[in-house]
């Protein structure tokens, strides 16, 4: 077989992991939310928006991370025992944010318990995920075909500062969420969170685009080196106009805009993500070619999941149509 | 005490495979008691369908919420603590989880969601259709995983490159020799642990003079499956076994604690399998049979542990009484399919307590014999993770120290013990609760839809 269909599974990650980003960035991003909403019918309204679909959206999360055991198995065995225990602090996250949806229903109405298992488990959880975020870009040392760092390693400046910087991501993803789906008060409070977040999400953004360039010499000489510079503008540039966007969306008391252009910031920045890191699979030594399955182990899922995908695309997107509209409080019950 | 990042690693996977499997274990059946409720209601528009299935989406939602964030944990340990098993296997084993994630799990989470919330949003079919899919994704993703966990078991269809399998024949690989039983095997057991946990609730509120039209319901559905599946799974089981003596011989010598290759092994009902002296004590057990039923002969010869070297002999205890603890839970279900029948012909199935009250104790009997039946057939697969070929020890990620792992195996425990401890109690407490007064079905216009106020009669509750 001579056709290269690593760059395919590339897109099929990125995919992956994109949209698990999108998805489950915004209910993170509720959860977070929910100690400071104004009272216990914001809570209930601001569950009530994502009870449906939270775990479709984190069925994103399992299908990034078989994609990249099934096309760069190489990478996983590498990448996910060195973020040992940022990912033991994910899953243990999600698990108190999964159960709190049914379980704070169930409880008896004055325990809270379950309200700060949902706030705890949503920051934990995203936290965890921006430390991955940040030792990605910084690099894994590698010795043949095994991690040669220890467990530790992923503690430093740089990494829990990306973590920071994801909360914001997802806070600005969950509030514009809720001015999508709520309205009067509940509405006007998430849009007035909404505008802060932006503002805490272009900081990080500064900080990173200063801070990696002197940590990461190689990513400093793609961003500067010559014609880089120039051929690469247009991403800084595309990513303020968004932002401006964004800003505008919500002084103008827009629906969906905000939430939309919120998706694009994301998206502008993992586009610099993957500028910066290409072709390094494991920054900064193990290349996409490097660490991919056998071809006949890449064909084999691709034809399934290049069939299943528009698939799951539809009938996902049937489920959020059932629930379009205005969150409404009599749902969310069963 | 020297920490071995190799044994916590395998107790760390044991402990949370061994609990995200409870889950599975139930909702498996109940995604599908739910699909033919919803079905029923549907075909014959009775109330009563309606109340039984709403009542256990609600139980449902609760335990399938835990079954996924505990499911979640499992693609990230293989990531995590068996880094070299990743490596090694990728090829093989990640394209079928792959296929799991992508047939099974986007199913089930987007159909779940109208399931759960949505039958005041689309007419009764859709309904339907959404407990069915479900039903079929959690179908879909117990193959996959049993097609994985097969391959592990009866390795075929590839070639070893570099120390890493390499698939040379898929076709062979998903129908490997020990899937049709192992499936066969696991989605009946599944099934019964449903049916009994059904059965147990049925039996509870029968006593108690609660819910008496659903209950009846319950219990005679839950003991009509159970009247095909019990003796079924005897079949099943005994062919599994069959094929296992097959290709691995020396789980199966464990399982039956023989040591000594020989003519006319006995079955042992008890015994205390010694790996020091390589013999049994306090053996009670029926002389030939175990031949028979493994052999079809009283005189065939079984091989004993003895012939293998040690080192490629399962730890012996384990195996040994996690089948004999299964099939104990088996018989338990024979016994009460049995007593059903019998006071089914003297008309007493609704009114015996003894029969309601052992009933509801016998709700355990299925989570006991799956995790019996996974301790046997995980811990008979040791020493190997790929049998025959790759060792359980050489799996290991390499540079996890012992701290480690105990730092990461306390937190699983502790959160775990937390969360699972808290699902139980508010499943028994939905239980306690009951059945709600009306559920309103509701075939919205579209017109109507919009402007819709608060319904009243959905959320009624029972008190306590």
């Amino acid at each position: 077989m001579t056709l290269d269909i690593v760059p395919i599974w590339t897109i099929v990650l990125g995919v992956a992991v994109f949209m698990y980003v999108l998805l489950d960035g915004f209910d993170l991003g509720v959860g977070m939310l929910f100690p400071f909403a104004p009272d216990d019918r914001a809570r209930d309204l601001m569950i009530n928006s994502v009870a449906p679909i939270w775990d479709g959206n984190e069925t994103w999360l399992v299908l990034g991370g078989i994609a990249l055991f099934a096309a760069f198995p190489l990478a996983f065995a590498i990448i996910i025992p060195a973020l040992y225990f940022p990912i033991l602090a994910m899953l243990l996250g999600l698990i108190f944010r999964g159960v709190a949806f049914e379980f704070r229903p169930t409880a008896s109405k004055t325990t809270k318990h379950w309200d700060r298992s949902f706030f705890w488990g949503s920051l934990i959880a995203t936290f965890a995920q921006g430390c991955v975020l940040g030792k990605f870009v910084l690099g894994f040392s590698v010795s043949g075909r095994q991690y040669s760092g220890t467990s530790l390693d992923w503690i430093q400046p740089f990494v829990l500062m990306v973590g920071v910087g994801v909360v914001f991501g997802y806070l600005l993803l969950g509030a514009t969420w809720l001015v999508m789906k709520t309205e009067g008060a509940l509405q006007a409070w998430a849009r007035q969170k909404a505008e802060i977040f932006l503002f805490g999400v272009l900081a990080f953004m500064a900080i990173v685009s200063i801070w990696t360039p002197m940590l990461e010499t190689r990513i400093a000489a793609r961003w500067f080196g010559w014609p880089n510079t120039v051929l690469l503008l247009p991403v800084p540039i595309v990513t303020m106009l968004v932002a401006w966007w964004l800003w505008r969306a919500l002084a103008r008391w827009r629906d969906n805009q905000p939430f939309f252009a919120a998706m694009g910031l994301f998206a502008m920045c993992y586009l610099g993500l993957g500028i910066s890191t290409f072709p390094y699979i494991v920054p900064h030594t193990i290349t996409l070619w490097d660490a991919a399955s056998a071809p006949e182990s890449q064909a084999f899922l691709l034809l399934g999941t290049l069939l299943l995908l528009p698939i799951i695309f539809m009938y996902t997107g049937w489920s959020y149509w059932v629930f379009r509209g205005k969150v409404r409080s009599d749902f969310g019950h069963h | 005490m020297d920490l071995d990042p190799l044994l916590l690693s395998r107790l760390q996977f044991a402990f949370v495979i061994a609990f995200h499997f409870l889950l599975p274990a139930f909702t498996i059946g109940l995604a599908s008691y739910i699909a033919v409720l919803e079905g029923l209601f549907l075909w014959t528009r009775k109330p009563v369908f309606l109340r039984v299935s709403s009542f256990w989406i609600k139980i449902f939602a609760l335990s399938f919420g835990m079954g996924v964030v505990s499911g979640i944990v499992m693609p990230f340990q293989f990531g995590t603590n068996w880094s070299r098993y990743s490596d090694a296997t990728a090829n093989i084993v990640a394209p079928l989880m792959g296929y799991e994630g992508l047939t099974a799990f986007f199913l089930e989470a987007a159909f779940l969601g109208v399931l759960l919330f949505g039958r005041k949003l689309v007419p009764v079919w859709a309904h339907f259709a959404a407990a069915l899919m479900v039903a079929i994704g959690t179908l879909f993703s117990t193959f996959w995983i049993i097609v994985l966990n097969s391959w592990m078991q009866t390795p075929v269809g590839f070639k070893i490159v570099d120390g890493r399998f390499v698939p040379t024949d898929w076709l062979a690989i998903l129908f490997n020799p020990s899937l049709p039983f192992r499936f066969l095997h696991v989605v009946i057991a599944v099934y019964l642990t449903t049916a009994f946990t059904v059965i147990g609730v049925a039996a509870y509120y029968l006593r108690g003079r609660r819910f008496i039209e659903e209950s009846r319901v319950m219990i005679v559905m839950g003991f009509a499956l159970a009247s095909i599946l019990v003796p079924l799974q005897a079949l099943v089981g005994d062919a599994h076994g069959l094929n296992t003596l097959h290709h691995q011989p020396q789980k199966l010598a464990a399982m039956e604690g023989i040591w000594e290759t020989g003519p006319g092994q006995s079955a042992l009902m008890f015994a205390i399998p010694d790996e020091e002296s390589e013999t049994n004590r306090a053996e009670i057990g029926i002389p030939k049979l175990a031949s028979l039923y493994l052999t079809h002969d009283w005189n065939g010869v079984v091989k004993g542990l003895k012939d293998f070297p040690r080192a490629d002999r399962p730890p012996v205890i384990p195996v040994f009484f996690g089948f004999r603890i299964m099939i104990g839970m088996w018989s338990i279900m024979l016994a009460l399919t049995l007593g059903a029948w019998w006071l089914a012909w003297r008309k007493e199935l609704y009114t015996s307590r003894l029969f309601q009250g052992a009933a509801t104790c016998a709700i355990p009997v299925g989570y006991v014999a799956v995790t019996a039946g996974w301790v046997t057939t995980e811990v008979g697969r040791q020493p190997y993770v790929v049998y025959g070929h790759l060792r359980t020890a050489d799996a290991v990620t390499s540079f996890l120290t012992g701290g480690d792992v105990i730092a990461s195996m306390l937190a699983y425990v502790t959160v775990y013990s937390l969360v699972f401890g808290a699902g139980a109690y508010y499943l028994v407490r939905l239980v306690r609760r009951g059945f709600p007064a009306m559920v309103d079905p509701h075939e919205p216009k579209l017109a109507e839809r919009a402007a819709r106020p608060l319904s009243a009669a959905t959320d009624i509750e029972v008190t306590p």
